[in-house]
């Protein structure tokens, strides 16, 4: 189950679970999180959980709710998100999205109305009903990096994949010769649409030229491409269309 | 009519178990000479969910092929009776074997006749459309994240971060009746359209994809390639199959001066 721990200045007070629906913060003694505190309002912030989603609100507190530093009014909680409310610190840690479960990807059924908690197992009322179990995968993701370690610094964005390193076209022929076209997009097209097209795709190991279309073939150093992707090296020589380019890494 | 589309459709499909799970759950099939292509994303334990999505798949492409060989004024009926004698049929055997407790699959089902494509779906796999630059979803997932969208609970943007992916408020197989949503959209010559399962659209961006169409659409089987490669580079956390359709022609159904008139009249 995902919980909050809350802190201030760094002393951790105490670890609330996200147990209810909807639980409210704030400085009155109703709110599930009762933060006695005069820059927190009476009643500052509600956190409404669905399944595995939390989801934080402002209730037009006075001061204001932050997110790893900015100001929200509405908010999806990640994992080691960091919520702050007056001088107080919560953090959001969800145990599911930490582990990378395999079954995380799984598609399941949703067999009962929303917002309904599991019931007890051997009832015959409609249930969540997971049909998949747990299994092996061959291939295991290796788990996220921790949460940054400063309460402050904006949490980055999960880590994407390892990406090839930045690399570029440049023209040797024809009327744009000179010209320089950086590959920043997964796939970057040559030639001309309809007639003669090769793509280069950048992969995280590196950049292959393929053919897609057209009579002739790409000619990388000399040598002319089959239907295969063909990697591509720093300053190899491309000729497509009668033009001449050449790739090189940044 | 017996259709005879083979050479107004392009198709070409592709699934690929991914690079992290070990079975292959997705079925995909298809028929351009009739016209439909069908995806499926099974569920279940052990290998239920290739039976599930496998016989789905099966099953739809023997008893559309039969059924498809008269006119297709009534395709959207024909169409939702057919998923669901499928999803009959799928339900039943979920009960005959313990292993098969509980199995079923998403579904995406294209018709094409008479210039126009008929959509049935059940689930969170999707249909795309490139016309033009226009790439366009044109499903809507039956998953508890889009209810939540359409209500207004969370943006479209966050939905990107949920834990709650893969949910679906639907599927076929799991209970004995189930509600399948069917439409149907013109068909223009050039249309480029796109069945996935989730394996696909959770590890791409919609931007790739378009991307990947736009640029290698004159060439389906590397662009099928391409998806499936763009998956797995990112992760392949799931089974992830693609069927790709091009128009290239013209199959507006040839009519008799009174099928012409009925339809005047809305029959």
């Amino acid at each position: 189950m995902a919980k909050l721990i809350l802190s201030l200045e760094g002393q951790v007070i105490r670890e609330i679970e996200l147990n209810k629906e909807r639980m409210t913060i704030g400085r009155k003694a109703h709110n599930d999180v009762q933060i006695e505190n005069l820059a927190v309002s009476g009643e500052h912030a509600a956190i409404t959980t669905i399944l595995n989603d939390s989801f934080l609100e402002d209730l037009d507190s006075t001061n204001g709710t932050l997110v790893n530093g900015a100001p929200v009014k509405k908010h999806v909680l990640q994992h080691g998100d960091t919520v702050e409310i007056g001088k107080f610190h919560l953090e959001y840690v969800n145990p599911q999205a930490s582990q990378e479960a395999p079954d995380f990807e799984r598609t399941m059924v949703l067999r009962g109305p929303i917002g309904m908690p599991p019931p007890p197992p051997g009832d015959n009322q409609p249930e969540f009903s997971k049909t998949s179990i747990n299994k092996q995968p061959l291939q295991m993701e290796p788990p996220p990096a921790p949460a940054a370690e400063t309460p402050h610094a904006v949490k980055p964005p999960p880590a994407p994949p390892v990406e090839a390193r930045p690399a570029a076209i440049q023209v040797l022929s024809g009327p744009n010769v000179g010209k320089e076209l950086d590959l920043t997009k997964s796939l970057t097209s040559l030639g001309k649409p309809g007639v003669q097209v090769a793509v280069i795709a950048k992969r995280p190991h590196g950049y292959f030229i393929t053919h897609v279309q057209g009579t002739s073939f790409p000619v990388v150093n000399g040598k002319t491409l089959d239907n295969q992707p063909c990697p591509l090296h720093d300053h190899d020589i491309i000729e497509l269309a009668g033009i001449k380019m050449e790739f090189f890494l940044k | 009519m017996g259709q005879g589309l083979e050479s107004v459709l392009e198709i070409v499909k592709l699934s690929d178990p991914g690079m992290v799970r070990s079975h292959n759950e997705d079925s995909v099939g298809a028929d351009a000479g009739a016209g439909f292509a069908i995806l499926a994303d099974g569920m279940g334990g052990y290998n239920a969910g290739e039976v599930a999505s496998g016989m789905t798949v099966a099953m739809l492409t023997d008893n559309l092929k039969a059924a498809l060989r008269d006119d297709c004024r009534d395709l959207r009926a024909l169409a939702g009776d057919e998923v669901q004698k499928t999803n009959g049929a799928v339900f039943q055997a979920a009960q005959s074997q313990p292993q098969y407790n509980g199995m079923g699959t998403t579904i995406v089902l294209t018709v094409f006749c008479d210039n126009r494509v008929t959509v049935a779906h059940i689930g969170d796999s999707r249909l795309y459309r490139l016309r033009g630059e226009q790439f366009e979803q044109i499903t809507r997932d039956h998953s508890l994240l889009q209810e939540q969208i359409d209500s207004g609970m969370i943006s479209r943007e966050d939905a990107r971060h949920s834990h709650n992916k893969n949910l679906v408020t639907r599927a076929l197989g799991v209970e004995a009746g189930v509600a399948v949503e069917v439409n149907e959209y013109p068909v223009e010559i050039g249309d480029l359209y796109l069945l996935c399962s989730d394996g696909l659209n959770d590890m791409v961006t919609d931007e790739d994809i378009q991307l990947t169409l736009s640029l290698m659409g004159a060439n389906l089987e590397m662009a099928a390639q391409q998806l499936v490669q763009m998956a797995n580079d990112n992760g392949g956390r799931d089974n992830v199959s693609v069927i790709l359709v091009r128009v290239v022609g013209d199959f507006a159904q040839k009519r008799g001066w009174f099928s012409r008139l009925l339809s005047w009249f809305g029959q």
